[in-house]
């Protein structure tokens, strides 16, 4: 090893306080250091060229520059290294200045200091083994999971750049929970029209695919080179051939199966398109519910199908498919209320969430958008809500605000105070939170100008008699206890994540928070990535969200993932984790302590897959038996750094 | 007498920190010397040890504020490896309050600082670190 060693002035900002002469001459006692001198700028063309010269010079094969912090010029000095033909990761840095110089005003303490940093870079250097940027390939093409407005959005941005995107959506359309409401907050404009035209985008797109009715089954692989293994369910319907007529779930006998998308409140036939609107408008026959596949009998749609696009024969298709990025998108549901007896949910038809209510407000719902109560068709007179049903609830229900409710509650209260002015209404509330733009507004409209009535309180117990709901209530301002009675309560239950996002993150790899929200790689500074590399978080899937956020996140889940695929080649970091299959026992130990799932054991030994890795370290520190390592900062480095500054 | 101190620093706030601290010319004992490392879940107990047995008298772990680790979650696992370090030294009957931890972040200059003023005058109180050094023996570093 011939190492060289160079000091700088920094103007006078190191020389004034560290004696340089002094370190370049005491460094040459060190019998690898063949060369050593001082320079005003290193960091300058003149400095770095000196550098560049004696690496020729002297031979060098490892240099000490003594300098300001690594986190200004680690990258200018390993560039020059690299033009000196050396290895750019066998060059250190001592930091003489923040470290020194500036923090130590005795000029004997400060060079006794900046010496032994000197000598500990040395020791660092001496082990520095010389490290290659891997490079992998990048495959130019996306998916995204989960066909809400997110994934829409998301899939919309990264095909408007010019890349193919797979768009798999587990429901027979997509539009997720944006296409069963009826308006949107903070403007009230009616969620079809704004959506709509966004979904027969995204089918129309010549770069996006969409998959419908499909699932996701297997995911393998790394940032750039992931191979998706895709399952699209039987829909026993020709999707070349249909032209989503609808004379067939107009003749289906088989009408009274409960509608998803209308939260039950009406029913569908068993081959059926979820609403008018789906994209793509073709039906598929859930054969669950099929006369023809439960006993063989009928086959009427078959028979009226002009194309002849009915196929009782079709069988799952599964496919697989590379991707360079994948971007999670799978939304929410809502959150049952079981745990809630007391609003008696299941025991009155006329108590229903607020879902449901959306439903019936919207002019393409069960009851055209006429408000009636669920058990007899009549209007509701006064209609009471309770808000936080199950949110912010850490012993029956979920700890987090679920976010939206506040402001769909307002929301529910305008509009049907809109269609109906005489209508009372009553809304039970913890804490009304508004923060975003034109909220508080839209809120205060809904108590000064609509008058409706906002009690902070709860309400303890629900019961209905002669179809009247009585409720026990609790005022806590006015501090009393009251009962009160409503033709109708909404219940602004929580949103949790959809059932699909566990076996999701397990199948991606990617960790997920204890509520089952998908992890973002850092919470400030990092918020739609995963902490996998290559995995983007798009919409609610990552938390509670409104629309107008649920697309900005999706936009910059997109952006993200374009500035993956745009790239020809990653470059990945060799300061990663590496195992010593000789010394790993196979305990798994360091596989839990991973954030970024990149360590795996393969035949008895663990191995960290480098294009996964950070570099953290925390594997190699963590490793019982001393096996895993981390180049750059190995143990033997750290190691002699410690001993070189405590001698 | 002078205490000697290793500090250890993680690259993304505490290191940084301590650069803070450096560009507002705060100035702190200059028996103190860093050690960056990736993360503070980087830090090996054996390094700790290591730094004690070489004449250390005192070390201090610097990392992010918990829930701002550049890893997500490096800093809990440095905080529970300290943890069951903190038991062995009780054990061994060697003061804990030659080791510390604190989170720093990239815009506490003057925390950096003001913590490490605050660990050499704690460390200066124990004084010498006697018992440990003297297990590095002529034989042990022979054995490298
Ligand atoms: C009652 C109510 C009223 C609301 N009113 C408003 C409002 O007025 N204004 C507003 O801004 N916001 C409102 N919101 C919030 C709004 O619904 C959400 O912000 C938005 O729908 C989130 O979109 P998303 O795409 O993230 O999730 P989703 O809409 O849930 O979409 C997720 C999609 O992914 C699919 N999926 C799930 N798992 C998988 C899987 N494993 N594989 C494939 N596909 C999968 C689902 O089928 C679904 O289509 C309201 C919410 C509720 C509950
Ligand atoms: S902790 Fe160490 S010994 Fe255990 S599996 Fe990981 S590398 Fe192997
Ligand atoms: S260094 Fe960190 S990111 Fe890399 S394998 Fe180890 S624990 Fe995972
Ligand atoms: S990066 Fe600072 S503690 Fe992990």
């Amino acid at each position: 090893m011939r190492i060289g060693v160079f000091v700088c002035h920094c103007g006078s900002n190191i020389k004034a306080t560290i004696d340089a002469e002094y370190i370049a001459a005491q460094v040459q006692q060190d019998a690898k250091v063949v060369h050593a001198a001082e320079y005003p700028y290193l960091c300058a063309e003149g400095g770095q060229q000196k550098i560049i010269n004696a690496v020729r010079e002297y031979q060098l094969t490892g240099v000490v520059i003594c300098a300001c912090s690594p986190r200004m010029h680690e990258n200018t000095f390993r560039k020059t290294a690299a033009k000196a033909g050396l290895n750019p990761y066998q060059i250190e840095i001592a930091n003489i200045r923040e470290q020194c110089s500036w923090v130590h005003k005795n000029k004997d303490a400060a060079t006794g200091k900046a010496l032994k940093l000197a000598k500990a870079a040395i020791a660092r250097v001496k082990l520095a083994l010389p490290l290659f940027a891997g490079e992998s390939a990048v495959t130019k093409r996306a998916l995204v999971i989960g066909g809400g407005i997110a994934g829409i959005q998301t899939a919309l941005d990264i095909a408007e750049a010019g890349f193919a995107v797979d768009l798999v959506e587990s429901t027979p359309s997509i539009g997720g929970k944006m296409a069963q409401l009826d308006k949107t907050f903070p403007t009230l404009d009616c969620a079809a029209c704004i959506l709509t035209p966004k979904m027969v985008d995204a089918a129309a797109h010549e770069k996006i695919t969409l998959h419908t009715y499909s699932e996701v089954e297997e995911v393998e692989g790394f940032v750039g080179n992931f191979t998706a293994t895709i399952r699209k369910k039987a829909r026993s319907v020709d999707m070349k051939k249909c032209t989503g007529c609808g004379a067939c779930w107009e003749k289906c006998p088989s009408k009274r199966i409960p509608s998803e998308f209308d939260c039950g409140l009406a029913n569908r036939t068993a081959i059926y398109t979820p609403f008018a609107q789906a994209v793509p408008n073709v039906p598929v026959i859930d054969r669950a519910t099929c006369i023809k596949f439960k006993n063989g009998r009928c086959g009427l749609c078959a028979d009226v199908c002009q194309p002849a696009a009915i196929d009782f024969t079709q069988e799952d298709a599964v496919f697989t498919q590379e991707y360079g990025v994948i971007i999670a998108a799978t939304g929410y549901q809502v959150f049952s209320l079981d745990a809630y007896g007391e609003y008696a949910y299941h025991d009155s038809k006329n108590v229903i969430t607020s879902l449901e209510l959306e439903r019936l407000m919207n002019a393409a719902g069960p009851t055209g958008g006429k408000l009636q109560r669920p058990s007899d068709g009549k209007a509701p007179k006064k209609i009471t809500f309770i808000q936080c049903v199950g949110s912010r609830d850490i012993t029956r229900g979920k700890p987090y605000c679920s976010k939206i409710c506040c402001m769909y509650t307002a929301k529910h209260a305008i509009a049907i105070k809109e269609k109906y002015p005489e209508a009372e209404i009553e809304i039970f509330y913890i804490d009304v939170r508004t923060p975003g733009k034109g909220f508080d507004e839209f809120y205060r409209r809904a108590v000064e100008v609509y008058g409706v009535r906002y009690i902070k309180g709860q309400v303890g117990k629900i019961a209905e008699m002669n179809g009247i709901l009585h409720m026990q209530a609790v005022d806590l301002l006015e501090n009393k206890r009251f009962d009160t009675t409503a033709d109708m309560v909404v219940l602004a239950a929580a949103i949790e994540p959809s059932p699909g996002a566990k076996p999701l993150a397990q199948m991606l790899a990617t960790p997920m928070d204890t509520l089952r929200f998908f992890s973002e790689a850092h919470p400030k500074l990092r918020p739609v990535e995963s902490a996998t590399a290559g995995i983007f978080l798009s919409g609610v899937c990552h938390g509670p969200k409104d629309i107008p956020e649920t697309v900005a996140q999706a936009s910059a889940a997109a952006c993200k993932a374009i500035g993956v695929l745009a790239k020809d080649k990653l470059i990945t970091n060799p300061c990663v984790a590496k195992v010593n299959d000789k010394k790993c026992t196979g305990c798994g130990r360091c596989i839990d302590v991973c954030p970024y799932k990149a360590i795996s054991l393969e035949s008895n030994a663990a191995e960290a897959n480098p294009a996964l890795c950070q570099g953290c370290g925390g594997c190699a520190s963590l490793c019982p038996s001393n096996a895993m390592d981390l180049n750059g900062f190995t143990h033997k480095q750290v190691l002699a750094e410690v001993d070189a500054l405590c001698r | 007498m002078s205490v000697k101190i290793v500090a250890f620093c993680c690259n993304w706030c505490s290191y940084a920190g301590a650069d803070l601290a450096g560009t507002s010319r705060l100035n702190y004992p200059a028996q103190v010397k860093i050690i960056r490392v990736p993360c503070s879940c980087r830090v090996d107990v054996q390094f700790i040890l290591r730094a004690f047995v070489r004449g250390a008298d005192g070390v201090i772990v610097c990392g992010c504020h918990l829930g701002d680790c550049h890893y997500s979650t490096g800093n809990y696992h440095a905080e529970g490896r300290l943890t069951q370090l903190f038991s062995l030294l009780d054990f061994m009957g060697f003061e804990r309050e030659r080791v510390h931890l604190e989170w720093i972040s990239a815009a506490e200059g003057a925390k950096f600082a003001a913590t490490m003023d605050a660990f050499v005058t704690q460390v200066s109180a124990l004084g010498k670190n006697e018992r440990y050094r003297n297990m590095y023996t002529k034989a042990g570093a022979q054995n490298e």
